[in-house]
């Protein structure tokens, strides 16, 4: 529980102020859950088995994760090289992300130690969630491998990283496999039960909404964390990566405004197939609407427009509400159109214990980021392993970092 | 290149390898049930509402005892769900149209012929066994609840209150304790002083149904509850009110569970094998578009050197041709001047 900074000065900073006491937190309620059971802690019944762990920790928590699938293909594949510098930082944010996604399910499953049971002991192939938890822990496995070449880097083993790096492209292709798997599988989970979702967020293309859907996530988070990062660990970025940036922003900001336009007529196309379009005057229509309007109509909008006057401000907007828009999707096709029929009284609600955890698993990840990020080459190329030519007429510049400066800068702290 | 594209042939094929089978499971097709499957029939016509059958569920399967006795009707004044201390409970309906009096329903798991709970558990713990019951296997469940997330009857429930572990609790038709020889009949069946519950097998159920229907005129709507609900179940229902108005949706439809996920299932190994080669394709387009600019490039390059060579060695010739010129030029004229001079000089000694 210690959030201890090299810097003691400052150490009561209320960045730290606030991560302690979310870590205080977590730890008791962590407590809680392991010695009083789920009853202990959430508000789990046995009408809504899934709570939020489920729908934020694992729904979104794996969309918001598809900017290490999406970037790395973009880079690899589609060989958009100008985004090379940005696929680091996607790849730790989805292995992080992937990593605290199964953290999260250790809290959310009755027996935890028996997680790894549908691979080694019986697996039961005919359920989509089992295709989930195979491509989820592969693809973690993929994750890993990806990002292992930075902490190689780190301390200075090069031939192990060597051979890795020489795998990109399958480890890349592998990756785009089992994200399409696995994002549009966590749609597929709610198939098979179309008697208690809402006719407005059941569709036979639930699977195609949530992979189209998670890859605009992608986009956007790689955005929105470019934004963040640039403001918190500035000071670890290379030349490249900063020359990059604006590029990346806009790139993926029309990549983002493009998915997001195919995924608002894809939702058209299943509201008009199933013939829904009267549901649309009820309160739940109402809600619909406000989804699909105020979180993909709106920010393909704003994304279009940022990119044709070149607003990197507009594009962070665009972000941000892409981002809230997958959360609130996820939420709706979850908990809310989920027991739609459910008298009020036994809905769910989540208990205060259940955000704690949420919480308290974001900020984990937050913090092993950060530690990872101004430790590892991840903002930067390291010296020793430089792929990036400069341009011609760009002189070649001393690498910003000495290899031994393992202090974070000054203005990464204390925010 | 070839390497790495085998490696991701390697890996797709590995994994629709490992996913194929799930698919195949899953495909389209009709299960009528395992032949000569057990069941029950309950009656609403018949039925009391006296609880009985929980008591001697309660009992056979030695749950713990309920808060209120179960000779305390009033608990039917509010409609209740099964959950983990209980597998069966009755409940009352009041006020519905054309009836006499209210009606009762009792509820448990239906034990599908295709159950939903052991088609969305990834790790096997539900089994339909060829007696009729859907039993579950505590042995190897996760916990993860997606069962009841599958269940359209919302019947299997958790242990939330056990830390160590929590079990999914649900009726099991007694099948260990019949195929143990220890009952004859279901607990809750042999409890019942009416008979509203008849157990048996299904089609004999569906012929005895269908029986009082003939027996009875009027009395019965003609429907038997579970014969298709969901691809069909063991337990089925037969009442003189809509089924509706007792707690059984009618908007279930006769498509059992697996199938409304085994399209989406097919379509894995799909991805698996068509991906990689898709994928593998765009990254050889866009590598040979660099090669093609890049040899593009090169051309123009070595076109502008060998052009600007060219021009430069003409430059130079003509240079050359020119110091030539000059130079004979002034030779001549040298010579001219010098042989002007000394005509000049002759003509003045001449003089």
């Amino acid at each position: 529980m210690s959030t201890a900074t090299p810097m003691k000065k400052t150490w009561l900073t209320p960045f730290n102020i606030i991560v302690g006491i979310i870590l205080l937190v977590g730890g008791f309620v962590t407590i809680l859950r392991f010695t009083k059971g789920l009853a202990g802690v959430t508000n789990l019944t046995d009408n809504y088995p899934w709570g939020i762990w489920i729908s934020f920790d694992l729904l979104c928590g794996v969309a918001l994760a598809a900017g290490g699938f999406t970037t790395s293909a973009a880079c690899y594949i589609f060989g958009l090289k100008r985004f090379h510098s940005a696929v680091r930082p996607a790849i730790l944010t989805a292995f992080l992300g992937y990593s605290l996604v199964v953290f999260a399910l250790h809290y959310d499953v009755g027996r935890p130690w028996r997680l790894p049971y549908p691979f080694f002991v019986q697996s039961g192939t005919t359920s989509v969630l089992f295709e989930v938890g195979l491509c989820v822990f592969l693809y973690l496995i993929t994750l890993f491998v990806e990002w292992v070449p930075s902490a190689l880097e780190w301390l200075g083993f090069k031939k192990p990283r060597n051979v890795i790096v020489r795998m990109t492209l399958a480890l890349t292709i592998f990756g785009v496999v089992l994200s399409t798997m696995h994002q549009s599988s966590l749609g597929a989970l709610y198939l098979i039960a179309p008697s208690k979702m809402h006719p407005l967020w059941y569709s036979m293309f639930l699977p195609l909404f949530f992979f189209v859907s998670a890859i605009a996530a992608g986009l956007s988070m790689v955005i929105f964390e470019g934004t963040l990062s640039h403001h918190y660990l500035h000071a670890k970025m290379d030349k490249t990566y900063l020359k990059e940036h604006d590029g990346v922003t806009f790139g993926f900001a029309k990549g983002a405004a493009v998915v997001l336009v195919v995924y608002f007529f894809i939702k058209i196309v299943g509201i008009t197939l199933d013939n829904n379009w009267h549901y649309l005057f009820t309160g739940y229509g109402a809600w619909f609407l406000f989804e699909l309007l105020g979180f993909v109509a709106l920010p393909a909008f704003l994304y279009a427009m940022a990119v044709r006057e070149h607003n990197a401000c507009l594009v962070r907007w665009g972000a941000v509400i892409t981002v809230l828009g997958i959360v609130l999707n996820r939420f709706n096709v979850s908990l809310v159109a989920f027991n739609w029929q459910l008298p009020p009284a036994q809905k769910y609600f989540p208990s205060w214990m259940e955000i704690a955890i949420s919480v308290f698993i974001v900020t984990l990840g937050l913090l092993v980021f950060r530690f990872i990020a101004t430790k590892m080459p991840i903002f930067y190329e390291h010296p020793n392993f430089r792929e990036h030519v400069p341009h011609e007429g760009e002189e070649e510049e001393a690498p910003e970092f000495v290899e031994h400066e393992l202090k974070p800068h000054p203005q990464s702290l204390g925010h | 290149m070839k390497r790495r594209a085998f490696l991701s042939l390697l890996g797709a094929g590995g994994a629709a390898c490992l996913l194929g089978q799930s698919a195949q499971a899953a495909g389209p097709k009709e299960f009528p049930g395992y032949p000569g499957s057990f069941g029950v029939l309950f009656d609403a016509t018949r039925c009391i509402g006296c609880r009985r059958c929980e008591a001697g569920c309660n009992q056979v399967n030695g749950l713990p005892a309920p808060p209120e006795p179960f000779d305390d009707l009033s608990v039917l004044n509010k409609t209740r769900r099964t959950n983990a201390k209980t597998y069966t409970i009755v409940n009352r309906y009041d006020n519905i149209p054309g009836a006499a009096g209210p009606v009762f329903r009792k509820n448990q798991c239906q034990h599908c012929l295709e159950p939903a709970c052991a088609s969305s558990c990834f790790v096997r713990a539900f089994t339909k066994t060829p007696q009729g019951a859907v039993t579950w296997d505590g042995s190897v469940c996760v916990g993860c609840r997606y069962c009841m997330i599958a269940c359209p009857f919302d019947i299997p429930t958790f242990e939330y209150g056990e830390v160590i572990s929590p079990r999914i609790m649900k009726c099991t038709m007694c099948w260990d304790h019949i195929t143990a020889g220890k009952l004859t009949v279901p607990g809750c069946v042999g409890a019942c002083p009416v008979e509203a519950l008849v157990y048996g097998k299904r089609a004999d159920l569906l012929r005895i149904a269908r029986g009082r229907f003939a027996a009875f005129p009027g009395r019965y709507l003609d429907h038997i509850y579970g014969e298709h609900e969901m691809g069909g179940t063991n337990w089925l229902y037969i009442s003189g009110v809509p089924f509706k108005d007792i707690g059984l949706r009618e908007d279930l439809g006769t498509t059992s569970a697996p199938q409304y996920t085994s399209g989406a299932l097919a379509v894995v190994p799909i991805i698996a094998t068509a991906w990689p080669a898709l994928l593998v394709g765009v990254y050889a387009i866009h590598r040979r578009m660099d090669k093609v600019a890049h040899e593009e490039q090169v051309q123009a390059v070595t076109q502008a050197v060998a052009k600007a060579q060219e021009e430069a060695a003409a430059k130079l010739a003509k240079a050359k041709a020119d110091a030539a010129a000059d130079k004979k030029s002034a030779i001549e004229r040298e010579v001219k001047k010098a042989l002007e001079e000394a005509a000049k000089a002759q003509t003045e000694e001449d003089k």
